[in-house]
Order: structure tokens, then C-alpha cells, then sequence
């Protein structure tokens, strides 16, 4: 009864924890897997030159400063030189220009501040964002998103990525059309129709790379906090058989 | 040794002053406990532990922290960015809080376990029941300062309850609010309550369930008391000095306690979205509603009870108070009671028809927890321990605790039609286990209890 009652108690988070839920779940579709790794400091670097070129002239990161980008390796100088364009001093917050009333008329929306859009977003749904772009022309900005229906961005990196387009054929299994209510169920294919400056290879990499500096971003510490965990757990365990031993010493003659 | 004599002396002065070494002799080297404290036990001193640390960490989050609506949401990432450590400090607080809630919530299955409520320990356990109140206080409050959009709309969802009191509801929830929605008046006067009113209340309560737990001595789970059994020298047979034996038996489970901690902390501080809700890293803005909002998992059995009452279960409540009504006609013995009996009955029912179901949630809600004084009560047991009582007992702790699980875990969920129902379901049973406590435990069948603890 009592090891069934605790075996219980154990379960039960996990029971809660099969089922995470993102609360951004109206635009759900199937998410790919980024592969980001955080420590890649190359990947890094590449993703802050694409933020700061496409991103950073819309969306600000006020709540990162410039000089935070020492920690993926860049000198202050470097950082002076290629990644700040209206910033004066390293240590300013990566801050835009746009008036944020202006930018809701043009947009429909402001566009968010992203210095912790990883961490309220997750990598992978950012991931096929990015790389859901498509030609709609009933959109404001001809522009239309697969994960994010109506989206009020542009697709700001489509030089890169070419131009695609939306298309939808019955779904046919074994020779016959799928159907479902006597309609007939569609299946979304999307095709290139102009190609852009990178391989759709290319384009991934450039996609992981910005996705890995938003993760990045949204947690700058995030590998001194995993470098610390691990110390903390060695000092705990030599402590954990310290005092499991003093607990035996003591308690050995009480019977 | 010279040193020593010195001591001695030091110690000496104080003690005429102030009664040192009589309270550490009362309350830990003479204090005597029950030698088969069992793993359960740990969660007491574990408690005490995330209290310090709450408090603690608190005091330097506060230091950085601005309760300011136009600068909350940045001041948490200026702690969690620029401020040396200030990320430690903040997982430790935010991973603390959940950590809170887990060890209270096993600590009271123990007492439900063992009978720690039972007689003589019913204040110990009301001054638990008024701690756990003011825990979740404490955390709501809490919930609102890093001011993103959890933050925002869960305070929105639990003020707006008020406003469903009949009459007064919607004027007090501007009170509560200071504002007609969640702003800046909100979060300073829920700041104020966060770091000094709720926390000032909380160590009282401590205390005095401390002081009330050392006057009568631990429970253990035999369910037996110890004083009975006293050996020569006038301390129980079965009972061990706190100090040294629980003191280094805590200690170990401190540190194992701080293990798992630092795993979350350390490995995975969202843990899976859970901790650190996605959406409150997004600032507030009170113009746009998310598409789902979920209360912190700790408190979302009283979130599932609350969204279970619909109109529909209204009946169900109704019906209940039918039940209850005609158990009362059957079984009082004078008309004066009977009357009282179908009166009530009828003002309750009256209010049943009169009130929309929301109200109903929110009593429902209330209820739910407040059930819990009066526990010492309605269990009728003869016995105290789990393990001298009956099937029927069991069977009801049982199903109590899996009703409490979906309840918690139907309460993250987007509402469906079969999961409302099997939230009324859970519902139901959760609240049938105490309503119907005085019967099972009257007809269960009982072991007896031993003379001496047991292993």
C-alpha cells in the first residue's frame, strides 16, 4: 500500500509533464526540430551578423546590449565595427529607430522586442517560421506564413530563400482521392518559383544560425548556468555521502 | 580549554538574561521525537528550508526589482542579465516557489497518511491549513511582479472571481485592483503584500505551528503517542532527542532535497514550460487576451474545480443538498432540528437558483480548501496511522488523491466537453471524501494499534 501510494505520488508528475503545451497553440501546425546548439560559437556569430542585419532594423532586443556579444567571442571592436550601425557605445542596448505607433500602422502590429521571443516562442516554432515564408497576394504585404497565418512581417530574408508559392492537391492514397464529409482533403505543398542567393541547404544553415543566437539571446548566461550546475552537483554529491554517513554514525545504536 | 570556561561564562550571562540554553534544550537536544520517523517526515524541515530561501533570495531580488508596470518585465531580465549572479538568484527564487509548493503538498499527504490531524494535534494542523492559505497568497501575489502575460491575465482571471459575489463583486474587484483592469496600482499594492505583509504573517503562522507541534510532540506513523510509553528517567521509551539524531538525518535530506533543486535550477529552470510559463516572457499588455491561460501548476486542482461548475453541475449541487437535507430529517432526533434542517436546505437551494454558476465556482473553489479545518473533525477514525485503518478509509485516500492528480492535471488543459465532465467527476469525489469522512471512517473496520512504534 505505501510503496504503492508513493510509486504513485512519482508519477504523477510526469503524467503532467507528458503533455507540455504551448499557449501559442492557435497557429499550431508541425513543428520541425531545430538544431541549435548554443555552444557553437561560429553559429553564433553568423546568426548575430543576420540579426543585426535583418532583424535589428524592425525588431529591437532592448533588453540585450551590445557588449553581451563578448561572450560568443566577438572584441568590442569587432562588435564596434561590423554589428552596430546606430548605436554609439558598446554597452547601449540593441535598441531601433522606429516609432512604435508608426510601426503598428505600417504593420498592423509592432513588431516585437526580441530578446526573449526564444523563450516565450521555443526554437523549433521560430525555426519553421522562419522557413515558412510564401507569395500570398491577398496579404497587405504579399506575404503570407505557414505556422503564422496572416502574419503582419514581410518576408524580410526572401532574397535569401527565393520566392515560393502555396499549392494545394487532393491528397491520393492507393490510386484514389482522400475524402472526408464528401469533401475531398487537400494536401499543402509549397514550390520555388524563383530561386534566392542561398541553396535551400544554405538557407536552413542561415535560419539555425539566427534561430541558435535568439536561444542564445534569450538566456546569454545559460552556459555559465549549466558550467555552475555541474560544480554545484559535484560539491552536493561529495556532501550527499558526508552526510549520509554522519546520519549512519549517529544513528547506529538506536534500535 | 581555558577557551571553554569562557564560553561556559558567556553562556552563563546570557542565561540569566535570556533563556538560551533552556530553549535550545526544549525546543532540540531535549525535545523528544519518535524514533521511526519514516522518509515522509523530511518534508517538514525541508519547508523550513525554502522558506529561508524564498526570503532570502527575495531580499536581493528586491534590491534590483522595480514594481513599476513600464519597468517590471525589464527589471527581471536586467536581474537576470546584468546583475553578477542575479540569474541565480532569480531561478532560485522562481524554481523555490514551485519547490514550495511540492514539499507542503507531500507534507500534508504524510498528515492525511499518519492522522497528524487528529486529536491532540488539531491546532498544529489548522496553523498548517492557515500556513498553506497564506503560501498561496503568497505565490499569486508573486505571480504578478515579472509582469508578463501570465503574470497579467491569471490575476485578471482570479480578481475578476471576485467581482462574481453577488452585489458588492464587481466594486470590490476594482478595490482589490485599484484600477478597472490589472495596472500599475495592481502590481505596487501586490508588491507590497509579496515582500512584507503575506511573509510577515507566514513566519507568525510558522512559529506557532512549531510552538503548538513541540507541545505536544511529533506524530510518527503508528499513529501512537510516545509520552504514554516513558522509561526511568522520564523520557518516552520510543522517542530520540531532535538533536543530534533529526537534526543530521534532516541535514542528509537537505542535501538530497538540494540535489533534485539543482538539477531543475540549474538544467532545466522552465522546467518544460512548467516553473517558468512560455507565455510570461512575453511583457504584459492588456489589450491582447491569450489564446489559453493556465494558473501555475500548483494551483490548478482549485482552477479545475472552479471551471467544473457549470449550470449543468449546479444540479449536481442542488441534488446534494436535497441528500443532505433528508439525511438530516432521518437521523436528527428533535423537530427543532428538522426544521433547522429544511430550512437551511431551502435558503441554500434559493441561493442555488437565484446565483449564476460562476458564483457557485468560485464558493466551490473557496470551499475546496477550506475543507481542510475542518478535517480533525470529520475523521471518526479510532486510530490514527494508514496502517490500522480500514478499506474504506484507504479506498477513499486513494481515490482522493488520484481525483486530485487530474483534477491538477485537467486544470493546464484547454476545456473539452469529456474533460469538463471528468472534472465534475473528480470534483465530486473530491469533495465526497471529506463530506462523507464521519460516515466510512464510523463503519470502517480497524486494526489494532501497537503498544510500542514499529520499524
Amino acid at each position: 500500500m505505501m510503496k504503492q501510494t508513493i510509486a504513485a505520488l512519482l508519477a504523477a508528475p510526469l503524467l503532467i509533464a507528458a503533455a507540455p503545451q504551448r499557449a501559442v497553440a492557435a497557429e499550431e501546425m508541425a513543428l520541425e526540430n531545430a538544431p541549435i546548439d548554443v555552444r557553437d560559437r561560429a553559429s553564433l556569430q553568423a546568426g548575430a551578423r543576420t540579426f543585426v542585419n535583418y532583424c535589428l532594423n524592425c525588431h529591437s532586443a532592448s533588453l540585450m546590449r551590445y557588449s553581451q556579444l563578448t561572450a560568443i567571442g566577438l572584441t568590442e571592436d569587432q562588435i564596434r565595427d561590423s554589428l552596430m550601425f546606430t548605436a554609439r557605445k558598446v554597452g547601449e542596448p540593441m535598441a531601433v529607430a522606429m516609432n512604435r505607433a508608426e510601426a503598428k500602422e505600417w504593420f498592423g502590429a509592432a513588431p516585437p522586442d526580441l530578446s526573449v521571443i526564444a523563450r516565450s516562442r521555443g526554437a523549433d516554432w521560430l525555426y519553421t517560421y522562419l522557413r515558412g515564408f510564401y507569395r500570398d497576394p491577398t496579404t497587405a504585404t504579399g506575404w503570407n506564413n505557414a505556422v503564422f497565418p496572416n502574419v503582419g512581417m514581410p518576408h524580410v530574408l526572401w532574397q535569401l530563400q527565393g520566392v515560393r508559392i502555396r499549392k494545394e492537391t487532393p491528397l491520393v492514397r492507393d490510386g484514389k482521392p482522400v475524402e472526408e464529409n464528401g469533401m475531398p482533403v487537400m494536401q499543402v505543398s509549397y514550390e520555388t518559383v524563383t530561386p534566392g542567393t542561398q541553396s535551400p541547404e544554405q538557407y536552413d544553415r542561415t535560419v539555425r544560425d539566427l534561430v541558435n543566437f535568439l536561444v542564445w539571446m534569450g538566456e546569454p548566461q545559460q552556459l555559465k548556468r549549466k558550467e555552475v550546475g555541474i560544480f554545484v552537483l559535484f560539491v552536493l554529491g561529495v556532501l550527499a555521502l558526508l552526510t549520509y554517513m554522519l546520519k549512519q554514525e549517529f544513528w547506529k545504536d538506536v534500535h | 580549554m581555558a577557551n571553554n570556561s569562557k564560553v561556559q561564562a558567556l553562556l552563563g550571562w546570557i542565561d540569566d538574561r535570556f533563556p538560551l540554553t533552556k530553549l535550545w534544550k526544549e525546543q532540540a537536544s531535549e525535545y523528544y521525537a519518535p524514533k521511526n520517523l519514516n522518509f515522509w517526515y523530511y518534508f517538514g524541515s525541508l519547508a523550513a528550508v525554502v522558506l529561508v530561501n524564498q526570503i532570502v533570495t527575495g531580499i536581493f531580488l528586491t534590491m534590483n526589482y522595480k514594481p513599476d508596470a513600464t519597468l517590471a518585465f525589464a527589471s527581471v531580465e536586467y536581474i537576470m542579465r546584468d546583475v553578477p549572479w542575479g540569474w541565480l538568484i532569480r531561478y532560485m527564487h522562481s524554481t523555490g516557489a514551485s519547490a514550495f509548493f511540492i514539499v507542503v503538498y507531500l507534507h500534508m499527504v504524510r498528515g492525511l497518511l499518519y492522522g497528524s490531524h487528529k486529536k491532540p494535534r488539531e491546532l498544529i494542523w489548522i496553523f498548517g491549513v492557515l500556513i498553506f492559505l497564506c503560501l498561496m497568497a503568497e505565490a499569486f501575489f508573486g505571480y504578478l511582479l515579472p509582469w508578463g502575460q501570465m503574470s497579467y491575465w491569471g490575476a485578471q482571471v482570479i480578481v475578476n472571481l471576485f467581482g462574481a459575489i453577488p452585489l458588492i463583486g464587481q466594486d470590490l474587484a476594482v478595490w482589490i485592483r485599484g484600477d478597472y483592469v490589472i495596472a500599475d496600482a495592481t502590481l505596487n499594492r501586490f508588491f507590497a503584500f509579496h515582500v512584507i505583509a503575506v511573509p510577515l504573517v507566514l513566519l507568525g503562522l510558522v512559529v506557532a505551528h512549531l510552538i503548538a507541534l513541540h507541545e505536544v510532540g511529533s506524530n510518527n506513523p503508528d499513529g501512537i503517542e510516545i509520552k504514554k510509553k516513558k522509561g526511568p528517567d522520564g523520557h518516552p521509551l520510543d522517542g530520540i532527542p531532535f538533536h543530534p539524531y533529526y537534526t543530521v538525518k534532516d541535514l542528509y535530506g537537505v542535501v538530497i532535497f538540494l540535489i533534485v533543486c539543482s538539477i531543475i535550477l540549474f538544467f532545466m529552470p522552465d522546467f518544460g514550460g512548467y516553473f517558468l510559463e512560455a507565455n510570461n516572457f512575453i511583457p504584459a499588455d492588456s489589450l491582447k487576451t491569450p489564446p489559453h491561460i493556465a494558473p501555475v501548476w500548483y494551483f490548478t486542482p482549485f482552477y479545475s474545480i472552479l471551471r467544473a461548475t457549470t449550470e449543468n453541475f449546479v444540479w449536481v449541487l442542488r441534488g446534494g443538498v436535497v441528500i443532505a437535507a433528508v439525511i438530516a430529517l432521518v437521523r436528527s432526533r428533535s423537530n427543532k432540528m428538522r426544521g433547522a434542517a429544511i430550512a437551511g436546505a431551502v435558503v441554500l437551494l434559493g441561493a442555488l437558483w437565484l446565483f449564476e454558476a460562476k458564483v457557485w465556482g468560485v464558493v466551490l473553489m473557496g470551499a475546496s480548501v477550506l475543507i481542510f479545518f475542518a478535517l480533525p473533525w470529520l475523521d471518526r477514525s479510532p486510530v490514527k496511522s494508514v496502517r490500522y485503518r480500514g478499506p474504506y478509509f484507504k479506498a477513499a485516500l486513494a481515490v482522493y488523491f488520484v481525483s486530485f492528480v487530474i483534477l491538477g492535471y485537467l486544470g493546464v488543459q484547454v476545456p473539452t466537453a469529456g474533460r469538463t465532465l471528468l472534472a465534475q467527476i473528480c470534483t465530486t469525489l473530491y469533495f465526497l471524501f471529506f463530506l462523507l469522512m464521519p460516515w466510512y471512517t464510523t463503519i470502517d473496520k480497524y486494526k489494532p494499534e501497537p503498544e510500542r512504534v514499529t520499524g
